[in-house]
């Protein structure tokens, strides 16, 4: 299959897709901004054309667990901004997860991840997962030939964050997409705290990208989202592991996905058969309010990276700091992968390590009157968390620590706000430790 | 893997231009995707005409089908190819002889010698494509199924017309 991106229009720049792509004036009313179309279903012109919907025989709405007019558009915006060939939207990362494997795996199928992850994923993958019957190896990511070691003929798919929540890693992404390559299966990266705007994954050989849409995406911490991007470029007939797209869906009447949607087949797979039996439909309104907040992205990412430069080089010369982990600090092990993946600035969200551990990383998130104590990221206001008492304590003292995720850890991210009022806040809780 | 690219206005052109397209390997399973995009296209206002041998004589959507494209009694504006790239060729070398003023490849389906004969003669040519796809691309449908569709404008417009 060859790449479909054949626009006239491909050379506009990234604000400008931010803003534009896949919305348009509304055909009965004109209404420049996307509406808000909430509604569950909609009508058929008759018997005929119902039945080419159902079949996939035609592009339409006939349920807004499968598809939705305001959904549609935010879904577009991600595609494009990612430079991918389509998207299906969903209501949270963890779905989008869950999509992804669902349309790629049958049960008994494995995969390699990186250890480096979100706590919540790798509870996701390494429990929740098992009853799927799918089987997560964990790897050291820091070291792509890792991810070649743990190959089996039964991986699908290898998953990484291009920079990893929470430890401020970043992965040689190029490196690991040729382990992949070579193992004819996609690699699967979760670009949610780089977000487009600051690393292209596509641009380095990834096939498939998920999001946690909650985060910089929306931007504003007032919505749930998740997206899974396809690239277009992956030969999912180039092997026999993939037969949920080479093979006639019984769900489908015979309908082989990679036959019938060529470069578009898994988008088409995860929303036809994932949002409709799985069912994480992404609420319009939530879809909505995303869409407001990819409008601003480069402009708010541009702010969350100068403020968090700032915020990290103050900790990095506090006393009562051990170590900060920022890609964006040249004693970072990461910083040259930084400049080479994240050349605009490695995020927002990193770590530090307080002096005094589990007590004193208690002792600060409560003693903070500014930064929000929460279990999130990519807000406008500035967050604070101490994973080891929260996000991450499903985990093992093991898992935490190769997470990243020790008793002495701080997970930081770092909104828009004054950047001296973030600084004194953080002096402020610091002393209290 | 193609590198193929052709201009969203090549694309609207040929999309405009063209009133009846012949599907050589047309099916008359309504689950194969050659139906699929008759049946599509057929809504969107164009005569098909479908060919296939094993089908010649009887109807398909409505129309008369034909053992090959020589055998079709009327003007073909484009000739629309589910067959192998091998197969392309010969369908190729009987679109030129009927006049057909569009050779189009589906998807997986290229023959550069095919093509490089088909424009010498003074067609256009699409390979790699399909028609229905590429119709509802630019024309504002795919993108309700998430596709990017690389379509930018500040233009209130009718979805899913030309």
């Amino acid at each position: 299959m060859s790449n479909n991106k054949t626009s006239d229009n491909n050379d506009f720049g990234f604000e400008t897709l931010a803003i534009h792509a896949g919305a348009a004036p509304d055909a009965e009313t004109g209404a420049r901004s996307t509406p808000i179309y909430q509604t569950t279903s909609y009508v058929f012109d008759d018997v005929d054309q119902a039945a080419s919907l159902f079949n996939l025989q035609s592009f339409g709405f006939i349920y807004s667990r499968l598809t939705n007019p305001t959904v549609a558009v935010l879904e577009q915006r991600i595609a494009a901004l990612e430079g991918g060939r389509g998207a299906v939207a969903c209501s949270s990362g963890h779905a989008a997860q869950q999509l992804t494997f669902f349309t790629l795996m049958e049960p008994g199928d494995e995969f390699i991840a990186a250890t480096n992850l979100y706590g919540g994923s790798i509870t996701q993958f390494g429990q929740s997962f098992k009853k799927f019957g799918w089987h997560c190896h964990f790897v050291d990511p820091v070291d792509p030939e890792n991810f070649r070691r743990a190959l089996t003929p039964k991986c699908k798919a290898i998953f990484i964050e291009s920079l990893a929540n929470p430890g401020g890693v970043i992965v040689d992404i190029e490196a690991v997409a040729v382990v992949a390559k070579e193992a004819g299966i996609p690699l699967i990266v979760d670009n949610t705290m780089a977000t487009p705007y600051l690393c292209s994954p596509f641009d380095w050989g990834a096939d498939i990208i998920v999001h946690s849409m909650t985060k910089f995406l929306g931007g504003h911490g007032n919505s749930m989202g998740g997206v899974v991007v396809e690239s277009g470029n992956f030969d999912w007939a180039q092997n026999d592991k993939f037969p949920g797209m080479t093979q006639p869906s019984e769900s489908y009447h015979g309908l082989v996905f990679y036959e019938t949607f060529g470069d578009f087949g898994f988008t088409m797979k995860a929303r036809a058969e994932g949002l409709r039996d799985l069912g994480p439909a992404l609420s319009p309104f939530n879809a909505f309010q995303i869409i407001t907040g990819t409008e601003t992205l480069p402009l708010r990412m541009d702010r969350h990276i100068a403020n968090a430069r700032t915020v990290a080089e103050f900790l990095d010369n506090h006393a009562k700091v051990d170590w900060v982990s920022y890609a964006g600090l040249k004693t970072s092990p990461f910083y040259d992968l930084g400049k080479k993946y994240l050349p605009k600035g490695p995020g927002s969200v990193f770590t530090f390590g307080v002096k005094g551990g589990f007590d004193a990383g208690v002792k600060l998130v409560e003693a903070c009157e500014l930064f929000s104590h929460l279990a999130n990221i990519g807000d406008t206001r500035s967050l604070i968390i101490h994973p080891a008492s929260t996000t991450h304590r499903q985990l093992t003292e093991e898992q935490l620590r190769a997470s990243g995720s020790g008793p002495e850890v701080i997970r930081l991210s770092i909104g828009l706000e004054t950047v001296d009022d973030i600084i004194r806040d953080l002096d402020q809780a610091l002393a209290a430790t | 893997m193609s590198n193929l690219s052709y201009t969203d206005g090549k694309l609207r052109t040929i999309l405009n231009d063209c009133k009846t397209i012949a599907v050589v390997g047309a099916s008359a399973n309504w689950k194969r995707p050659s139906f699929f995009a008759m049946k599509y296209l057929q809504g969107k206002g164009y005569r098909i005409i479908p060919v296939n041998p094993g089908q010649a004589g009887k109807k398909i959507l409505g129309e008369t089908c034909y053992a090959n494209l020589k055998d079709i009694p009327e003007p073909v504006d484009m000739v629309d190819i589910f067959r192998n790239s091998n197969d392309a060729y010969g369908v190729t070398e009987d679109a030129i002889e009927i006049g057909a003023k569009v050779v189009w490849m589906q998807l997986a389906i290229i023959n550069e010698a095919a093509a490089e004969m088909a424009q010498n003669a003074g067609l256009e040519v699409v390979m790699d494509r399909c028609p229905k796809i590429e119709y509802s691309r630019l024309f504002g449908e795919l993108g309700w199924s998430g596709i990017n569709t690389g379509v930018i404008s500040s233009k209130r417009r009718k979805v899913g017309r030309k």
